[in-house]
């Protein structure tokens, strides 16, 4: 008897720890990157637990969820920068156009020229600003001359809308700029290399709304011309700016959806209680 | 009184003090309410053992220092006319003997106006010394008394406890202060000595050094020459040049080994290993330097057809310096690789740049400031290296670029000029002044230039 209780209580729980998946994404077979089983361990811990998830190139996709979720953990996965994290161990299989990344003969500079990434803190190098955006181009060998880089430059930086404010001062250092103009730069400096795919870890957190304002901006304009996976814990901001949406709590991926449903409507109680303010 | 008899009953003062003030205070402070007693007892008795004994102490100190000159003074003041010594090294003569004889150091003195002055001497030290250990314990005791008088509820003994403290912090650490003044005092002083018998100009400029002054005129080499520009040639091509060739690479390789390479369990083991090359006694490197590297390098050098090769060389010495040098530039390095915020290097790793890559183009251009700031405090040091160059550089002043020539540093030839019987009136003994002098003006300014770029460049990251 008391063993069926415990049993009971431990599919429940199983049912409560399973992912919902929203009907209209159901694991779309021409998907950019999928995530099948991801487990993290950080030593003994585990931060991500068989989480399963496809990004597709159209679309902005959010992670969302409380501090300490999972979230910045396993959008790491995804140009394997947890590899720079001696403890960190990645399980599962992650593929990036149907070729595994964590396969060893997946080369991991060649992986990152095709998944770029924008971290929480803008964080240029302290070099002028030309050389910031110069820096990608010139590792991979995109650029035969210098009116190519000259070309490459000013395109990057167009396209990050950060042309116009600094064009009259390339020479200058770029961690000179302003905290907003910074991150400004390093999206440039990541869209420089041409990635198919753009990792933004929490890309907003450090900035003021006025500076936030023109990165969600920037996000919308380079939406479907790269694949764009954001971390946020600005719910707003992910309700804004992403088409697709995904709660991640305690290490677990939680729900999976359309933004607008997520957020209207969303499954999980879990989910509910995260954007009702419940916790979180 | 003896002085031991002294100190002790000035200890045992302030002990009565501490004990009856806390006895005082505890009457007052026991069963009260904290708002209702400013300080616990402990404070008021510290307070009033502290005014028992400190102007007491500072008493019995200024008279220690002082105290013999005034009863010198007042013993030759009792003495007849004709008896008394005349000023300068006469009168020196006379106290010294004096002093001698009244202690019970000589039997008897050879002049025979000492012998006269010093029962006076005994009689008016005696006197003295009562009247000062009286002095002594009536400050103890008015400062133990006002002390206890004072103790009350609101009397703000931890605070005045507090600030004495500080007091006696600020003074221990002006002390270090105070001293290194006082060296380069006594360093400018002895050098300008030297300077009104050498031209400045000449010692800076002048490109032969054979430091001998005559004691008789017509004795050979009676005339010195004392242009320091070999010696100054030396230290740079020694502890600038080919120290910095050995320790620059190799500290700095180590540096990019250890923080951005090594697992922490290899970091852990290799970094104090290579620390403990930092403690090794500089005389040791100097072994080292004379009986193995030197001669390797002469045999070397002769094995490959130069047969001039001297067995103590620059370049022996400077290879051991650098070696020596090495854990310096490393853990400075390594402080500004360290210092770089991670961000960078996950910036540029991002990117799809190698660690080499990221190293070369990221890391190291941002930590530029700190690695050169620590190479120019490394420079400092070794330019400051005595034992290495006394042992293996050789004492041949001359000016060369051949590293297997033996030349001569500043530091070695300070040693050479200042060991032995000296005579301290002549300019070839006051030019280890000199020498001195600028050596520590240009190590010092070295060390400004170098923290100042350290500082600014933390400061960037911060």
């Amino acid at each position: 008897m008391a063993t069926q209780v415990t049993e009971a209580a431990a599919e429940e729980a199983h049912v409560r720890e399973q992912t919902l998946v929203h009907d209209e994404i159901a694991f779309a077979n021409d998907a950019k990157m999928t995530a099948r089983d991801v487990d993290v361990f950080y030593g003994e811990k585990k931060a991500v637990d068989s989480v399963s998830i496809d990004v597709d190139s159209h679309y902005v996709t959010a992670f969302i969820g409380p501090s300490g979720c999972g979230k910045s953990t396993f959008l790491r996965c995804f140009n394997r920068m947890n590899d720079t994290i001696d403890i960190a161990r990645v399980q599962g299989r992650i593929e990036l156009d149907g070729e595994d990344i964590y396969d060893p003969r997946m080369d991991v500079v060649q992986l990152r020229a095709r998944v770029g990434m924008v971290f929480q803190k803008p964080n240029p190098f302290p070099k002028s600003i030309y050389e910031n955006i110069a820096y990608g181009p010139r590792i991979h060998g995109l650029a035969s001359n210098k009116a190519d880089m000259d070309g490459i430059v000013e395109a990057s930086l167009t396209r990050a809308g950060l042309w116009n404010e600094v064009k009259d001062r390339l020479d200058d250092s770029g961690t000179a700029l302003s905290g907003g103009q910074q991150q400004r730069l390093c999206i440039a400096r990541a869209i420089a290399v041409d990635p198919e795919v753009i990792l933004m870890d929490e890309p907003c957190s450090a900035l003021d709304p006025i500076a936030t304002a023109k990165i969600e901006e920037l996000i919308e304009e380079l939406k479907g011309r790269f694949a764009i996976v954001i971390v946020t814990h600005n719910m707003q901001q992910a309700a804004r700016i992403s088409q697709r949406t995904a709660f991640f709590h305690l290490g677990n991926l939680v729900e999976y959806g359309d933004t607008e449903t997520i957020f209207t409507n969303p499954r999980a109680d879990r989910t509910r209680d995260y954007i009702t303010g419940r916790f979180g | 009184m003896s002085l031991g008899a002294l100190a002790l009953v000035l200890l045992g003062l302030t002990a009565i003090t501490f004990a009856m003030t806390r006895m005082r205070a505890n009457a007052f402070a026991s069963g009260a309410r904290p708002r209702d007693v400013h300080s616990r007892p402990a404070y008021h008795a510290v307070r009033a053992g502290l005014l028992a004994l400190v102007p007491a102490l500072f008493l019995l100190l200024v008279w220690l220092v002082i105290g013999d000159g005034i009863v010198a003074d007042r013993t030759l003041d009792q003495l007849p006319q004709a008896a008394q010594p005349e000023a300068g090294i006469e009168r020196q003569a006379f106290l010294t003997e004096m002093r001698s004889v009244a202690r019970g150091d000589l039997p008897a003195a050879f002049n025979p106006a000492v012998n006269e002055a010093v029962p006076i001497y005994r009689e008016t030290q005696a006197s003295w010394t009562w009247l000062i250990g009286g002095l002594v314990v009536l400050l103890a005791l008015i400062g133990g008394g006002y002390g206890w008088l004072k103790t009350a509820p609101d009397l703000r003994a931890r605070t005045h406890v507090e600030r004495f403290a500080t007091i006696i912090l600020a003074l221990a650490s002006l002390i270090a202060i105070l001293t290194t003044f006082g060296i380069v005092l006594s360093l400018l002083y002895e050098s300008l000595d030297f300077f009104s018998r050498v031209n400045p100009l000449e010692f800076i400029f002048g490109t032969h050094w054979s430091p001998q002054t005559a004691i008789r005129a017509d004795q050979v080499g009676s005339s010195g020459a004392f242009g320091a520009v070999p010696l100054f040639w030396g230290t740079i091509f020694i502890g600038a040049i080919i120290a910095m060739a050995v320790a620059v690479p190799l500290g700095l390789m180590s540096a990019i080994f250890l923080t951005q390479y090594a697992r922490p369990t290899a970091r852990k083991i290799l970094k104090p290993l290579l620390e403990i090359l930092a403690g090794v006694p500089t005389v040791v490197y100097g072994y080292f330097a004379a009986l193995t590297v030197a001669p390797a390098v002469r045999d070397a050098a002769i094995a490959i057809g130069i047969d001039s090769a001297s067995s103590e060389s620059a370049l022996a010495a400077g290879v051991v310096m650098g070696i020596m040098i090495i854990p310096f530039v490393s853990s400075m390095a390594d402080d500004a690789l360290s210092s770089v915020p991670g961000a960078m290097r996950d910036g540029s790793l991002a990117m799809g740049a190698t660690p080499s890559e990221t190293i070369k183009k990221v890391l190291v251009p941002a930590a530029l400031p700190g690695i050169v700031g620590g190479i120019l405090l490394a420079v400092s040091r070794a330019i400051g290296e005595t034992m290495i160059v006394v042992m293996a550089a050789g004492q041949a002043a001359r000016l060369t670029i051949n590293p297997l020539d033996s030349v001569t540093t500043v530091t070695a030839q300070i040693v050479q000029l200042l060991t032995g019987d000296q005579e301290f009136d002549s300019a070839k003994t006051l030019s280890a002044f000199a020498l001195g002098l600028v050596l520590f003006v240009v190590t010092l300014l070295l060390n400004i230039y170098a923290l100042a770029i350290v500082k600014r460049y933390r400061e960037a990251y911060e």
